[in-house]
């Protein structure tokens, strides 16, 4: 039945080149009425080009947009939202410092006079809400309320502005897997009331699980559109990375030595001065991958900062190796040979002004042969990022491009690359694989285990079970700042599960 | 492989930028065009205010440049000029005359500059760690008393000596009352900005007090007037060009050029430079990296703090001699050096450019630079105030900036700049 449902919107031979790249190369594209379209793609695959495209944001060379089959121009945000194409970013452009229905009306504010008319807009967005069953308060102010709320003000926002097609950029990257489940029903609900949705996501389970058909995009090109109904997560990643991708790497099992992590009772504060971690011990062998599971917010984070000296234990014990580092600062964790892969590389792993290479040196710029008695030697950084950039397979960049300039996978190749090229005794994984995609992720997988096989001792900290369960030799689960259990990998996700909810039944879980 | 869909990425919903993080926006965005631009522009809206006057514009700018000295590089023509130690004069093509008001009016010009680099540099070091160095006045006012007093004391130390003594000392005065600054921010996170500018009262009423009557820097010849005593002859710095009678230019103008390249060598070429550089673009990537983020604020305030103190210095020590209650109250140099730093975009070169600009601006519309029947000079020191207003104010308005020179872009080629087109939605 859907299949005789005329498209909403159509993209025809849409070509978009940027400065030595060919981003879009002559793409099609249609939606129709009351589907959810997923667009797959690799980072860097041409995805938020096209859509940006759609919204106006860009101009295209080459191509044509229709609209219920006229053809139509797009060329700013203004025309898209009067063509009734609404986007929601990545990143929210709300006023965190006005109310939700304020961010909402803004720019087609129901006025009284000159005056922004209060109620009535509040009013509106009660009706809006109330209609697709979105629970928000339109008096919160949007700086109160949590991520997956300002989300929902987003689409709101478009609901707001009459968009019947709605562009969704990876939705879920910003999500908790609660927040997740919820946005789906959200999307289902919309679409039973006519809208159509378009779908941004490099995740291949959510796209099965939301989409109704699935657009597959790999470096700039169309590779195909297929229904969801009978594709796998394998043939869509074979679609998208060109190759068979291997979800589960293969191992050796682990050869585990000396103990060369150590913790002991370790007590620590968060940012608020509660208590995030409560007298946690473990410790991690040489040549073994260590993994601590449990869902985000349990202690993981303050933990970390904890054992790589950036955040003060108040109680317990650290040792790396025979060193006792318990009150060492982060620079003593680095030189006594601590790696650490951090959990947020944009705020913390690179600084995204600096160049590749400086970004390479970034703990060791004031060492022989980068720098000699406080003078910089610029020039052995250059030719160390050329091997580092080479060797980490980093591509979309030079030694001498800016962070900034590269997709997260890259980015997290160049952090990779620097943590585990200064030989490290132990490496600390966190969130290793988040926001990447397919190719990405079985890179950075392979990687930790030639790092396990080389006699490093690594920690992961993750949230994905299936991450955990396929690296892990031994699995540690963290729940309100304790270890809850110890499992071997041939646990199954429901045990974990159910150990990281605190032994409650699993809801959180996707 | 292309990386578009990754842009940079933005700022996420929740929080506006810091000032420090606009401006690195801003340095990324703009290049060169940008300050550029916003010349322009505050010069084309000073020249809106000088019409509403009732006066020529164009005339007013042209005898502002006149009023700078900056012409006397165009005097070309047959010019007798005199051969050194003789008294015979030659023909020359360019008018070299050092007794000619145009070479008075450079020499003033000159002057200022070299003092709003080193002012300039106070402020755009501290930027380039992240911190917004309100206190260049404060910290110059500590230089230029360290310097009187260094320079009126020990009369009989070696000339050479004297000057390093006096200078060294102005540098110690501005790096430690800016290193204030940079522990209560390391310490307990007091903000720079709050900071600075309290010290600047503190540097203000202490010097003040200092030379003022009954101050213990207070000179003896004349008790009634609040200043200090002149510095000895063997601290001045010594002259170069023009005519000492007059006011002739000392070597403290290479003492500033030296000034802009130990900056760029410290910033682009030393681990604290590094350092400072990490922690200014992201202090939460350079304590992850290793680095002491606490200990770099207060190294590089102490820096910029040594930059503005090596200004009172020069300027003490290369023409000022002295300094009195009324100078400490009515200098406002350490505040251009804002400007300065801003225009410049926090980089040696742009520094010393802007400095220029803003040196020839004072001066050129200064009550002895213009000439009067053009346009009332004491009007025009408003205008310049105007512009160097209208100069931070659109620095501030960057994003402003960028939409019109993209929109310009745009109506040239059809085609926005893929990263640009990120800075306008």
């Amino acid at each position: 039945m859907v299949e005789t449902t005329p498209p909403v919107l159509e993209l025809r031979g849409i070509t978009k080149r940027f400065p030595g790249v060919l981003a879009n190369d002559r793409v099609d594209f249609d939606l129709r009425k009351g589907e959810v379209h997923a667009l797959l793609g690799e980072n860097g695959a041409g995805k938020s080009t096209l859509m940006n495209i759609l919204y106006g944001l860009y101009r295209p060379d080459e191509g044509e947009i229709r609209l219920n089959g006229a053809p139509v121009t797009i060329d700013s945000p203004h025309a898209a939202i009067a063509a009734g194409i609404g986007m929601v970013h990545q990143h929210f452009m709300l006023i965190p410092v006005m109310t939700v229905a304020e961010n909402i009306v803004l720019a087609a504010e129901p006025r009284r006079g000159v005056l922004l008319d209060t109620s009535a807009a509040e009013r509106r967005v009660r009706e809006l809400a109330d209609q697709f069953k979105f629970h928000i308060d339109p008096h919160a102010l949007i700086r109160d309320i949590t991520v997956g709320q300002q989300q929902r003000v987003e689409i709101l926002k478009a609901l707001y502005r009459q968009a019947d097609i709605l562009i969704l950029d990876e939705p879920t990257a910003v999500l908790t897997p609660q927040e997740a489940i919820e946005l789906v029903e959200i999307l289902k609900r919309l679409v039973a009331e006519g809208m159509s949705v378009i779908f941004i996501s490099h995740k291949l389970n959510e796209v099965l699980e939301i989409a109704d058909r699935v657009t597959v995009l790999r470096r700039g090109k169309k590779v195909d559109t297929i229904p969801t109904a009978g594709a796998t997560e394998a043939s869509l990643a074979r679609m998208m990375v060109g190759r068979e991708v291997l979800f589960r790497v293969d191992k050796e099992p682990a050869k585990p030595s000396e103990v060369l992590l150590d913790v002991e009772n370790l007590h620590v504060f968060d940012d608020r001065g509660l208590e995030a971690v409560r007298g946690v011990s473990f410790h991690v062998r040489a040549g073994e991958i260590v993994a601590i599971a449990g869902v985000d917010g349990n202690g993981q984070t303050e933990l970390i900062d904890a054992i790589t000296g950036l955040r003060r234990a108040s109680e317990g014990r650290i040792r790396v190796g025979a060193e006792d580092l318990t009150h060492g600062s982060a620079h003593t964790f680095l030189e006594q040979g601590v790696g650490h892969i951090p959990e947020d590389r944009q705020r913390r792993g690179l600084v995204l002004e600096f160049t590749l290479a400086e970004n390479l040196v970034l703990h060791d710029y004031a060492k022989e042969p980068f720098s000699k008695l406080g003078f910089l030697n610029p020039r052995t950084w250059l030719a160390y990022g050329r091997r580092l950039l080479t060797e980490f397979d980093v591509r979309g960049g030079t030694e001498r491009t800016r962070a900034s300039a590269l997709s997260g996978g890259n980015q997290q190749k160049v952090v990779i690359a620097r943590e585990v090229s200064r030989d490290p005794r132990v490496l600390i994984a966190a969130q290793p694989t988040r926001g990447l995609d397919v190719g990405a992720i079985e890179f950075v997988h392979r990687r930790l285990i030639e790092e396990r096989d080389e006699g490093r001792a690594v920690l992961l900290v993750s949230l994905e079970l299936e991450e955990v369960l396929s690296l892990a030799d031994r699995i540690l689960v963290i729940y309100e700042g304790s270890i809850v259990g110890e499992f071997d990998p041939s646990a199954t996700e429901e045990e974990l599960g159910f150990a990281m909810t605190g032994g409650r039944q699993p809801t959180a879980l996707v | 492989m292309s990386d578009l869909d990754e842009q940079p990425q933005a700022e996420p919903g929740g929080y506006a930028p810091s000032v420090a993080e606009r401006l690195a926006f801003y340095q990324r965005a703009g290049g060169v065009i940008t300050p550029l631009l916003t010349v322009v522009l505050a010069f084309a809206a000073g020249g809106i205010v000088v019409l509403a006057t009732g006066h020529n514009p164009f005339k007013t700018y042209k005898a502002i440049w006149d009023g700078t000295g900056l012409n006397w590089f165009f005097q070309f023509g047959h010019h007798h000029i005199d051969i050194p130690f003789t008294n015979h004069q030659v023909f020359f093509w360019w008018n070299t005359d050092t007794n000619a008001l145009t070479a008075y009016n450079l020499t003033q010009t000159v002057l200022l500059t070299t003092t709003l680099i080193l002012t300039g540099l106070a402020v755009a070091f501290a930027f380039r760690c992240g911190l917004f160095n309100i206190g260049g006045q404060g910290q110059y006012i500590t230089g230029a008393i360290m310097a009187v007093w260094v320079g009126s004391s020990f009369a009989h130390m070696s000339h050479g000596l004297h000057v390093v003594f006096a200078i060294a000392a102005a540098i110690l005065g501005g790096a430690a009352i800016a290193a204030v600054a940079g522990f209560l921010k390391a310490a307990v996170g007091a903000h720079e900005v709050i900071t600075t500018i309290m010290l600047n009262w503190i540097a203000y009423w202490t010097g003040s007090f200092l030379v003022g009557r009954g101050g213990p820097l207070q000179n003896t010849t004349d008790v009634s007037i609040p200043i200090s005593p002149d510095i000895a002859p063997g601290a001045h710095l010594p002259a170069f060009w023009g005519n000492p009678a007059l006011q002739a230019l000392d070597v403290g103008f290479f003492i500033a050029l030296g000034a802009l390249v130990i900056f760029w060598l410290t910033l682009n070429r030393t681990t604290l430079g590094y350092q400072v550089r990490a922690v200014g673009f992201n202090p939460e990537a350079a304590r992850y990296g290793g680095i002491n983020v606490a200990r770099n604020y207060v190294y590089a305030m102490a820096i910029s703090g040594a930059f503005a103190g090596l200004g009172g210095a020069v300027d003490i020590l290369g023409w000022e001699y002295h300094i009195g209650v009324l100078d400490i109250q009515v200098s406002n140099i350490g505040f251009i050096g804002i400007a300065v730093a801003l225009l410049g975009r926090n980089t040696a070169l742009g520094v010393g450019l802007s400095a220029l600009l803003f040196g020839a601006l004072v001066n050129g519309t200064s009550t002895r630079g213009l000439d009067p029947n053009v346009f009332p000079p004491e009007l025009a020191s408003n205008l310049t105030l105007m512009i160097q207003a209208l100069v931070l104010l659109f620095v501030g308005a960057d994003v402003l900036i960028l939409y019109l020179w993209q929109a310009r872009k745009k109506l040239g080629r059809r085609r926005p700049a893929p990263e640009t087109a990120e800075a306008v939605t």
